[in-house]
Formats: C-alpha cells, sequence, structure tokens
C-alpha cells in the first residue's frame, strides 16, 4: 500500500472544509429552530432546495448571487408563515417533527410539478472558476459558501449573545412565560427568528445551487450528516454547528483520501456516538 | 375521360382507406395491461421517461387496431421509487384490478418485488431494465433490456476489445465505483476482466451510492493518473466526479461511466470522449430497425412537451419500447391473453425489436448481449463499438 501524497492530503482536507461549510449552513437555521424553537423542522431542507431551485430558475434573468436579494425576503416570509400556523395550532416539538415531515413532502412534490424529477444544473460563470495556491486548487463556488457560512455563523453569534434581541430569544426558549413576564413579545421573537431561520435555508439553498445538480428526491440525502452536525454543535448556537460541520467534513475527506470511500459515511455518525458517550448531556 | 377515371380511382382508394380505418377501429372489453412505475422519489427522472413511452406505445396500439381486436387500457400505477410499495401494487393490480397482463416497472429493486409477485399468480412479466441478470430466477419473467445473462464478463470484454483497437491502447487501470447493486457487479467483473487482458490496475475504490462529496476521489485518480478510469457511475455520480476532477484541474485519459444520466453528461463540457454503455441511440443502424425511427420522433416531441431536458431516445426509452413490442408479439403471435400460452411462446421465438432480433432461450431467459459502447461526440452520444452498429463515419476518440 502506497501512501497518499501531501498534495492529496491537503486538497482532501480542503475539499472536507468546503463540504463541512455547507453542512454548517443547512445546519445553522436547524440548528437555532430546535434549540430556540423547539421545533424540529424537517422542512428546513425542503425549503433550502425549493430556494436552490428558484435560484436555478431566476439565473436565467439574473447574476445567480443577485436572486439572494429576492429569496432571502421571500423566505424569511413563508418561515413567519410556517410559524404562524405553529402557534396558532400550538403544534409541539415532536409534532413538529412530522408537520415538517408533511411539509417536506409537499415542498418535494411542489418542485417535481414545477421542474420534473429529471436534474438541473445551474449553469453560471461562478460554476467553472477556481484558482491555485501552490500546489492546491481552490474552487469559486465552494470558497463563497465557506466565508458565507462563517459570516453568516458570526453574524448569528454576535446577535444571540450580545444584543438585547439575543438575549430575549435565549431567553424565551429558557422559559417562555419568565421571559414574557420580563415584557418580552415571545410570539413576535418567535415569528422573527422562525423567519430567520427560513432566510438561512434559503441562503444555504443558493450555495447548493451554485455547486450541485439538484433533483427533488436531494432533499433526503442531507438529512442524516446535518443532524449529525447540528447535534454535534449543540443546538441553539451559531458556531458549533459549524466546527461541527468542518470536523465531519474534513473527517469524512481524509477517511476518503486514505481508505475506501465506502467508509466515509460512517464517520460523522461515529463520530457523533463518542461525542455524546464522552460529553454525556450535550444534547438538551 | 382521363379525369373520369381518375375520379374513380381517387374514390376507390378513399373508401378503401376508410374501410380499413373502420377495420382497425378496436372493439369491445379493453384488454388491461398493468404495471407500477417510479413517478416521485428518487427513481421519478428516470421512470417518467417509461411512462412516456407506454402512453405513445398504447396509443399508437390503439391506433392500429389494439390486441387481439380489442382496445388496450395501461393502468399503471406510482410505486414511489419503493420496491416494497411495487410488491403490494402489483398484487393490487391482479387481485383487484384483475388486469389481463402485467409490464414491468422500474427499476432492479422493484422489478424484484414485481417478479415475486408475477410468480406467485403464475403471470407473464416482460420488464425493460433489469440490471442483474443471475436474480432473475423465475421463468415467466422476460427481459427487454438485451445486456445478456453475463455482461459483467460480455459487456466488460467487448469495452476493452474497442480499447485494445486503439493505436494508443491504455496499459494502466483506476477501477472506482459506486455501490449500488447492478452498478458494483459490473465493477468488479471489470477488475476481472481487464486483469486476464493485461491492464495494470492502479487504483480500487468503492463508495457509498448517494456519495456528496467526490473531491478527495478525484484527487486520488490524479494521484494515480491512469491510462484509463472505468467509473461504476449512475444516475449523476459520473457528472459529480467529472466536476471534481475539473476542479483539481485533470483531464482523464480514456474514461468510462457504466449507466451515467445521459443529458447531464452529453450537456457537460468535461465529458468530451466519455465512454457508455447502451444499447439503442437515435441513429443509424438503430433507427432503421422496426418501428424505431417513427418512435424516436414521437418521443422527442413527447419529452420536450412533458419539460424533460434531455429528449432523445436512449437505453431507457428503447428498453421499454422493446418490452411493448415483446408484449404485442407474443399477444398477437398466439392469439391469447393466456399467460402460460405467452411464456411459452416467448421462449421458443425470437422477437423484432428497435434493439434487434431479440431472443429468449437462455439463462434466466436472457439472449444475447447487444450493449454496445458509446461516446460523447461534439455534444452527442455515438455509439462507436462494435463497429458494425457504429454511427455513421464516428470511431473511438481517444485523448
Amino acid at each position: 500500500m502506497t501512501l497518499p501524497s501531501a498534495t492529496l492530503l491537503a486538497q482532501s482536507v480542503l475539499s472536507g472544509i468546503f463540504i463541512g461549510a455547507l453542512y454548517g449552513l443547512l445546519g445553522l437555521g436547524l440548528s437555532l429552530s430546535w434549540g430556540l424553537l423547539r421545533q424540529i423542522n424537517l422542512a428546513h431542507f425542503a425549503l433550502a432546495f425549493l430556494a436552490a431551485y428558484l435560484c436555478y430558475q431566476l439565473s436565467h434573468v439574473m447574476d445567480p448571487l443577485a436572486t439572494l436579494l429576492v429569496i432571502v425576503p421571500l423566505f424569511a416570509v413563508i418561515g413567519v408563515g410556517i410559524q404562524w400556523v405553529f402557534a396558532r395550532f400550538r403544534v409541539s416539538p415532536f409534532n413538529s417533527l412530522l408537520v415538517t415531515f408533511g411539509l417536506t413532502v409537499i415542498v418535494e412534490a411542489i418542485i417535481q410539478g414545477i421542474w420534473t424529477a429529471d436534474f438541473r444544473k445551474l449553469e453560471s460563470s461562478y460554476g467553472a472558476a477556481k484558482f491555485k495556491v501552490g500546489a492546491l486548487y481552490v474552487p469559486v463556488p465552494e470558497l463563497m459558501t465557506l466565508v458565507v457560512a462563517v459570516v453568516l455563523a458570526l453574524a448569528v453569534h454576535v446577535v444571540l449573545r450580545h444584543t438585547d434581541l439575543g438575549r430575549a430569544l435565549r431567553a424565551t426558549a429558557e422559559d417562555g412565560p419568565i421571559a414574557a413576564a420580563f415584557g418580552i413579545n415571545e410570539r413576535a421573537v418567535a415569528m422573527g427568528l422562525a423567519g430567520v431561520c427560513a432566510a438561512l435555508a434559503g441562503v444555504a439553498g443558493v450555495c447548493l445551487a451554485l455547486s450541485y445538480t439538484l433533483t427533488p428526491s436531494q432533499i433526503y440525502a442531507w438529512i442524516g450528516v446535518v443532524f449529525a452536525t447540528v447535534m454535534l454543535g449543540g443546538l441553539g448556537g451559531a458556531i458549533g454547528p459549524l466546527v461541527a460541520g468542518i470536523v465531519i467534513g474534513v473527517s469524512e475527506s481524509l477517511t476518503m483520501a486514505v481508505t475506501s470511500p465506502a467508509w466515509a459515511p460512517l464517520v460523522s455518525f461515529s463520530l457523533l456516538i463518542v461525542v455524546l458517550l464522552v460529553k454525556r448531556g450535550a444534547i438538551k | 375521360m382521363d379525369i373520369v377515371r381518375r375520379a374513380i380511382v381517387g374514390a376507390i382508394v378513399v373508401a378503401g382507406l376508410a374501410g380499413a380505418a373502420l377495420a382497425q377501429q378496436p372493439s369491445g372489453t379493453p384488454i388491461k395491461v398493468g404495471s407500477t412505475l417510479a413517478l416521485t422519489g428518487p427513481l421519478a427522472s428516470t421512470g417518467i421517461v417509461h411512462q412516456l413511452v407506454g402512453e405513445i406505445y398504447v396509443a399508437d396500439l390503439n391506433k392500429r387496431g389494439g390486441l387481439l381486436g380489442r382496445p388496450v387500457e395501461w393502468i399503471v400505477k406510482d410505486d414511489q421509487s419503493k420496491p416494497d410499495l411495487a410488491r403490494t401494487l402489483y398484487e393490487q393490480l391482479i387481485t383487484v384490478d384483475k388486469v389481463d397482463l402485467l409490464m414491468g416497472p422500474y427499476a432492479t429493486g422493484a422489478i424484484l418485488s414485481a417478479m415475486a409477485v408475477a410468480q406467485r399468480y403464475n403471470k407473464l412479466l416482460i420488464h425493460h431494465t433489469f440490471g442483474i441478470p443471475n436474480l432473475a430466477k423465475y421463468e415467466g419473467q422476460f427481459p427487454a433490456w438485451s445486456l445478456g445473462a453475463d455482461p459483467a464478463n460480455t459487456f466488460n470484454n467487448t469495452l476493452h476489445d474497442a480499447l485494445a483497437a486503439q493505436p494508443n491502447a491504455p496499459k494502466t487501470i483506476a477501477v472506482v465505483t459506486s455501490k449500488f447493486p447492478s452498478i458494483h457487479f459490473m465493477a468488479l467483473g471489470e477488475r476481472e476482466v481487464a486483469k486476464k487482458r493485461g491492464m495494470n490496475e492502479v487504483l480500487f475504490l468503492e463508495w457509498e451510492f448517494g456519495n456528496r462529496d467526490f473531491g478527495p476521489i478525484a484527487a486520488r485518480i490524479k494521484d494515480a493518473n491512469p491510462d484509463f478510469i472505468y467509473v461504476g457511475a449512475i444516475g449523476l455520480e459520473g457528472n459529480q466526479l467529472l466536476d471534481a476532477l475539473k476542479k483539481i484541474d485533470y483531464t482523464p485519459k480514456y474514461h468510462f461511466y457504466m449507466y451515467p444520466a445521459p443529458g447531464p453528461m452529453v450537456t457537460s463540457a468535461d465529458a468530451k470522449n466519455a465512454l457508455a454503455a447502451t444499447m439503442f441511440e437515435e441513429h443509424a443502424p438503430f433507427v432503421n430497425n422496426p418501428g424505431a425511427g417513427a418512435f424516436v420522433k414521437a418521443f422527442n416531441e413527447r419529452a420536450a412537451k412533458a419539460g424533460l431536458p434531455y429528449t432523445g431516445v436512449e437505453t431507457q426509452a428503447a428498453a421499454s419500447f422493446t418490452a411493448w413490442q415483446m408484449l404485442e408479439a407474443a399477444v398477437t403471435a398466439t392469439k391469447s391473453l393466456d399467460d402460460k400460452v405467452l411464456i411459452d411462446w416467448l421462449k421458443k421465438n425470437r422477437v423484432d425489436t428497435i434493439q434487434g432480433k431479440l431472443r429468449f432461450d437462455g439463462p434466466s431467459n436472457y439472449g444475447d448481449d447487444l450493449m454496445r459502447v458509446k461516446q460523447v461526440q461534439n455534444g452527442k452520444w455515438v455509439v462507436v463499438w462494435p463497429k458494425s452498429v457504429a454511427a455513421p463515419g464516428a470511431s473511438l476518440q481517444g485523448p
């Protein structure tokens, strides 16, 4: 057996960081809604893919990145709408899993109805763009995803930790009635956060469209690994999912670089099990 | 006088045509043909191809007088790409819908499920694209995809014949493959064939179907730098690998993809000279086979109308059409809807199809391996090997 070259290992680490950033970006909105709204929102993945398809469609008439100007506000409104329904019918955390799964199936059917089940690939000037750093190749769409994931994670972290809004969100998640007694409008805060989470799904969708070929059923391909990312990174946090995503991504990539790539999917869940065993109580 | 004679002849011709049309109008209780297809779920992008083909064929069949003078009604249910659901729905088709005949579902998993139900009720099951011939044990099943009983050996040898005929024939090989069942055994067969043909294997990798990150796999291929990459790919995997190779500036020399999604690969700028397996492409000599030309035209139009990004006829559509041709041939020849009679007839006879003349008297009712090697050339798929069925003027292009 020959040892992998340093270039191969470095390129694989880079590849892992990039896909890990996407795990983190997809996980960010999921983590916030799970940790702060107590909703296990499977529809987050469906919204991300709906955004990806919208980006694909709109890219025929505008720059793919400019589609964010449409997608982000649109998805924020959708998020608020979903939250209004959840609040109106007092959907419990467990039921939220079932309801959002149902929503996912509906969104998948809508996507298939509009764009068919066939493959759709966004062709843009970004797709083939790359540059070289030493012996390593850096693809531009993946780099953009990394930058967006880092900026958004930091921004959300700052808001959560250092603003009155963030304190209100955390207080509401901790004990809603007590927070309300201190004058926090629990309903408004929840709607705002749900809007942000859906908007984050929209951003992740645009990043997906820039790098991946789309099919409706791909919605489900990301659920397992992103759930592992969120659970490893901690619920309700912003930096945790990004770090966990990158750890998983790099672990998977290195596994593929040095052993059989078929072992890679085991990595994320093995890591999850190990962390849960070592750090009991990480998930509350 | 001449005008009068012409008028009389014209009237006779018109009356004759009208009579013939009337004679061809099917009548009586419809013959019900039942099947399921993956109309939703992960296999739906191919399921819709089979749906369109079935609709085209049945409409045309009814225009031509139906089967045994009766109209044909096709009952198709959505198995959601789930083999377990396909099993339940085939039970329903037989016991509740009381269909006269069955047509197979898509894809291998669902066909296996349908096969078990057909066996239980002793029904004929003609299926389109079953990928693992040695699992087809039921004597009443018949494959429309003519890949032979041992494609891992026969087709891979065909591929190596094509490569060996090149002036700069490859000497080293990387076999990288998905673990998707109907792909994996082909890749393992390729390892054996390549070894016997004297190729030096410099890399062997397997990944789970659904793998998202092809970056490290591409990096390992680049490190190994083989003359020939055999990619055990299905659907989009081939494109994903090509994307990853492009990102690290690596252009494969000879490269082969087992069952790629035809549209995305042929339109990819990175897929120049990519090889793949096929048994029908829409050019001569295939379009000269019975019914092929008209079918290609009809499918192109229907696929465009349905919004499919790739509207060409290749293996999937052709196998689907073949399946209907087989069913029509058996019923017409035997003048029977009795499954046993139809099964016996298919075992003993050859059927003219758009793939060529098919036989079903080999192991597991498989006949000849009619799989060919195609290549992306100038943004089109063209068959390049064997030479006898290559597109006019086409030959395998090397690096």
